[in-house]
């Protein structure tokens, strides 16, 4: 099945925005895409051998985390699985307005 | 270098404004080369933290997988991102570096100051994975309207 590779990934990749690789399940799929690309491991997986929390990875329109067999789920040679690293963030505390900054400001 | 052409930096500030008091969002389509990430397109995001609009933003996935999706067929990538900090500096704080992994991509910050855009900055996360990466300062530079 093809994957999606995003762009920060596409380093361990050899710069592949889409490769195809075997498997009949999410888990085997995963399998075959860390053993063709091993460098992709450590960033996709924790020391635990689970995806990192940032990691979020769709078949199709669907989370995996929301699928009834996760990582079991079965997927055809036709489904797309994409990888896509979560995005998120904010100033976190609000300047006073007698202030420029915060004290947790890396500018201080 | 972030290469940006002026009618989306102005556009990506105007984003901020509209969204004030609470932080915009979005994401930076172009391509990467040696001298830097190049905007093609600038694609406004929901922000889905409702519960902390003011100082929080967040894009859900599967936006993103459609960006991405949409980015795809325009034969660009995703390059970075932009968000607002209402009343707050155009500085990234632990928050946006704790939830960046984005590595070599840009993430813009604009501060709007009592609903104005006022500064705005970009920071290029640099690094090879979670335990190394860095922000560092990335000039911008705004090209000329056409």
């Amino acid at each position: 099945m093809n994957i999606h590779i995003p762009t920060p990934l596409r380093a361990y990749t050899g710069g592949a925005e889409t490769v195809s690789v075997p498997g009949t399940t999410v888990a085997e799929v995963f399998t075959a895409l860390t053993t063709e690309y091993p460098e992709l491991k450590q960033q996709l997986f924790n020391t635990e051998g689970k995806l990192r929390s940032f990691v979020n990875v769709y078949v199709n329109d669907e989370d995996l985390r929301y699928l009834p067999s996760k990582d079991a789920t079965q997927v055809a040679a036709t489904d797309e699985l994409t990888i896509i690293p979560s995005i998120a963030g904010g100033s976190a505390v609000r300047a006073s307005r007698n202030s420029l900054c915060c004290s947790c400001c890396p500018l201080l | 270098m972030l290469h940006i052409q002026y009618n989306d930096y102005e556009a990506m500030r105007a984003h901020g404004e509209e969204t004030y008091p609470h932080e915009c969002c979005g994401v930076l389509l172009g391509k990467s080369d040696a001298e830097g990430n190049h905007v093609v397109q600038i694609v406004r995001a929901g922000n889905t933290r409702t519960d902390s609009a003011h100082n929080r933003y967040n894009i859900a996935p599967q936006e993103l997988v459609k960006i991405q999706r949409q980015a795809r067929g325009l034969g660009l990538d995703i390059v970075g991102f932009y968000h607002s900090h209402p009343d707050h500096p155009a500085q990234w704080s632990p928050t946006d570096f704790a939830e960046a992994h984005w590595i070599g991509c840009s993430y813009v910050i604009t501060a709007v100051e009592k609903g104005e855009a006022a500064i705005t900055n970009s920071f290029l996360l640099t690094g090879t994975n979670e335990e190394d990466k860095k922000f560092a300062d990335q000039p911008i530079e705004i090209g000329v309207a056409v």
